[in-house]
């Protein structure tokens, strides 16, 4: 495998604290050493002046829908999309038809990866069998079968008594739950949130409550058995606080926000575009803002897409018949530039630490580092470079991206996954 | 039968519109002015005038997905009245039970030539989702709890014909605000003009938020009585609520139903005025109703002259 010299790049590893100008060497796979000569023996050289050279990105909540919905991804396409976006490995949601939650499943996906050759693909599996929320999936044979993380997404687990099962049952694995918390008779016919928006427009409403009961129930649940709880695209001020305290009492709990909760409000739904209607729905600003803060004190672990494509006929429907969901993956990276990191709520290594290894350290999988001898997955960030978000680009099959014509700061140059450059933005 | 003429007078060069999709989006100066031109047209219609060549040659389409008897019929009329073609679709027989998407229906339908398409539909926005995909001028005739434009116009017109005047009235609409389109509608116009609104009702279905609106909200139909000068009661819309929002409908109707005992406690020239259609007992009783307060059949008549300036002035003034 060639070898890879990247210079004069600005080397920034949140899991070595290392934020420095220098030359990285990747040889045979790996992160093979720091301060090379700019004139070391290597294959390829890539000039990374002015650049950001980081651990792969990660993603660790996508729904790339294969099998089952491959009108609106693929496991091909999903990574292509990811490689665009700067990410070398994606976590995806276990939500598909069928869903995961058999060792054939994981291992389809695996295969599937395999073939696409584009980032690493993680498995997420159901906690439940079939998805249904009833009794345990054979979480152990999924864990054989290489499941990173357990979770119903798309859907909360609602059983109380299964929620507490599934935490103990996880203990023996030390996997961690990753629940879509949402309490179901609360949002029930609900399309954005509830609020003043949503009294004038007429629309029903999901209420910041229903998140803020399940997170709540959550955290107990998890103080109780020991377990580990990781909340998906936390949305509400409530939310925020009630992890805060939870973490200050050393409760095993982690958590992830998305682009499109930290940077719209619910004011986006005066458009009626379906292109908005998201589930945990876009909140009112001071959630938006508490989401920030959660961010910049180290509440929230982590920032994730959810990505989730929907073909266009699915989404151009009334308001309450098109899915919820959008697009994340090729615009993250864009937004955390321009959202969290320009106007100074986090600097870069705190942003790239959410990105990296966070998400890894949570999954349990050997990423987001670039120590001597990781893996050599390396995104090269071009900060600076100016973009607008144009659907029509996207790798993903899917363009339900609420972004679209958004101007955004910064966005991956090179990705390159296992000492393989996978994608130059040419 | 010949057909009249009529001097609608100027359009102002400030109406650029081309759909009425709500009432929130339109100026104090763009509702005056339907409410100036609706007026002619209800005065031709009380001198027997019924029939004009406006807009002859123009084809207007009903696309209603939601059940309708007064709307429906009135867009019909309006459009007939002025010399138009009209269209009627009907949901159940379509080919949306055969799959076929909204928005392709609706391209469909437009591709026989048609110059507008009057929208109702169970979810919010829908008729801007087709203003969106089509060339042709779209009409919300009631989208959900959103909005029901004409409704609100018709309901303003009647006021206005009985006060003379919109600013200063203070106007209390009374009963299922939460899933109310007409109220919307209502209060996006009455504020526009002047009025002092208030919705009334029980706590699950008035929302405290209408105050950052400027809208005052009240629990008590008795506490605000004495001091209205309009009351719009509306229709207790069960087929939108997922569980039923009070206990019981006695129960609501010894809170809200306007009778007799209550309206003696009103000032003498109160309106009563109902969207219809209405529940007899729930809402309002039957004496009341058909008393001489109630301009329920006056909104009626009111609400084809306002359908008629809606579409001369969307259709015909171009």
């Amino acid at each position: 495998m060639d070898r890879i010299l990247i210079r004069n790049g600005r080397v920034i590893d949140p899991s070595q604290a290392i934020d420095r100008v220098t030359n990285l060497l990747l040889a045979e796979g790996r992160i093979a050493a720091y301060d090379v000569p700019p004139e070391a023996a290597a294959e390829v050289v890539v000039d990374a002046s002015g650049k950001i050279v980081a651990p792969g990105l990660i993603d660790m909540h996508v729904h790339l829908r294969e099998p089952g919905f491959e009108e609106d991804e693929t496991i091909a396409s999903g990574t292509a999309a990811a490689l665009a976006g700067g990410f070398t490995s994606v976590a995806c949601m276990p939500n598909t038809d069928p869903p995961v939650d058999t060792q054939a499943a994981v291992e389809f996906i695996h295969g599937q990866a395999q073939r696409a050759d584009n980032c690493n693909v993680y498995a997420i599996a159901c906690v439940s069998k079939n998805r249904e929320g009833k009794e345990l999936a054979e979480i152990g044979q999924l864990v054989k079968a290489g499941a990173v993380a357990f979770s119903d997404d798309g859907a909360p687990i609602g059983d109380t008594e299964l929620m507490r099962r599934a935490f103990e049952y996880c203990l023996m694995f030390d996997k961690p739950l990753l629940n879509h918390a949402e309490i179901r008779e609360l949002t029930q016919s609900g399309v954005m949130h509830e609020g003043l928006i949503s009294m004038i427009l007429g629309l029903p409403g999901i209420p910041a409550a229903a998140e803020d009961v399940m997170v709540s129930r959550d955290i107990a649940l998890a103080e109780a058995t020991g377990g580990r709880l990781h909340i998906c695209h936390v949305s509400t001020s409530n939310s925020v606080d009630a992890l805060r305290r939870a973490k200050s009492r050393g409760v095993r709990v982690t958590a992830e926000a998305t682009p499109h909760h930290f940077t719209l409000t619910d004011e986006c739904l005066r458009s009626f575009d379906s292109n908005f209607k998201i589930n945990p729905p876009l909140r009112g600003q001071e959630h938006v803002d508490a989401l920030i803060t959660g961010l910049a004190d180290g509440t929230i672990d982590v920032i994730a897409s959810d990505h989730a494509p929907h073909a266009k006929e699915k989404k151009m429907r009334e308001l309450d018949q098109a899915p919820f969901g959008c697009v994340g993956l090729e615009t993250t990276l864009g937004l955390v530039i321009r959202r969290l990191i320009e106007p100074g709520h986090l600097d870069w290594p705190a942003a790239l630490a959410k990105m990296t290894i966070n998400p890894a350290r949570i999954l349990g999988i050997p990423k987001g580092t670039l120590k001597i001898g990781a893996d050599a997955d390396v995104t090269i960030i071009d900060p600076a470079a100016r973009w607008k978000v144009d659907p029509a680009q996207f790798r993903s099959k899917s363009c339900n991206t609420p972004f679209a014509g958004m101007e955004l700061t910064g966005r991956a140059e090179m990705v390159i996954v296992g000492g393989r450059i996978k994608y130059r933005r040419s | 039968m010949a057909c009249a003429e009529i001097d609608l007078g100027e359009v102002p060069g400030f109406w650029k519109r081309r759909h009425l999709l709500t009432l929130e989006e339109l100026t104090a100066e763009e509702i005056t002015l339907i409410l100036d031109k609706a007026s002619i047209f209800r005065q031709a219609i009380t001198e027997g005038q019924r029939k004009f060549s406006l807009l002859a040659g123009k084809t207007c389409v009903n696309l209603f997905f939601e059940n309708s008897t007064r709307t429906r019929n009135s867009f019909a009329l309006a459009a007939r009245r002025l010399g138009a073609d009209m269209l009627d679709f009907s949901a159940s027989t379509s080919s949306l039970s055969k799959g076929e998407t909204l928005i392709d229906t609706a391209k469909n339908i437009e591709a026989m030539g048609v110059d507008a398409m009057i929208v109702r539909h169970s979810t919010p926005g829908t008729p801007k989702l087709l203003a969106d995909n089509l060339n042709c001028s779209v009409i919300n005739a009631g989208d959900g709890p959103h909005e029901h434009p004409t409704q609100g116009l018709l309901d303003i017109l009647t006021m206005r014909q009985r006060f003379g005047r919109i600013e200063g009235l203070t106007v209390a609409l009374v009963g299922d605000i939460a899933h109310s389109r007409t109220a919307r509608s209502n209060i996006w116009g009455l504020k526009k003009l002047g009025a002092h609104v208030i919705v009334c009702g029980p706590s699950t279905l008035v929302s405290v938020r209408w105050r950052e609106l400027g809208v005052e909200t009240s629990y008590s139909l008795d506490d605000i009585l004495p001091r209205v000068d309009v009351l719009n009661l509306l229709r207790i819309q069960f087929e939108r609520q997922s569980r039923r929002p009070f206990p019981s409908v006695r129960e609501y109707a010894l809170l809200y139903a306007m009778d007799n005992r209550r309206l003696a406690r009103t000032k003498p020239h109160i309106l009563i005025l109902a969207p219809g259609p209405i529940n007899r007992g729930v809402e309002v009783t039957p004496d009341v109703a058909d008393g001489p307060q109630s301009a329920i059949l006056d909104q009626v008549t009111n609400g084809v002259a306002v359908r008629m300036a809606v579409l001369w002035l969307l259709l015909g003034n171009r």
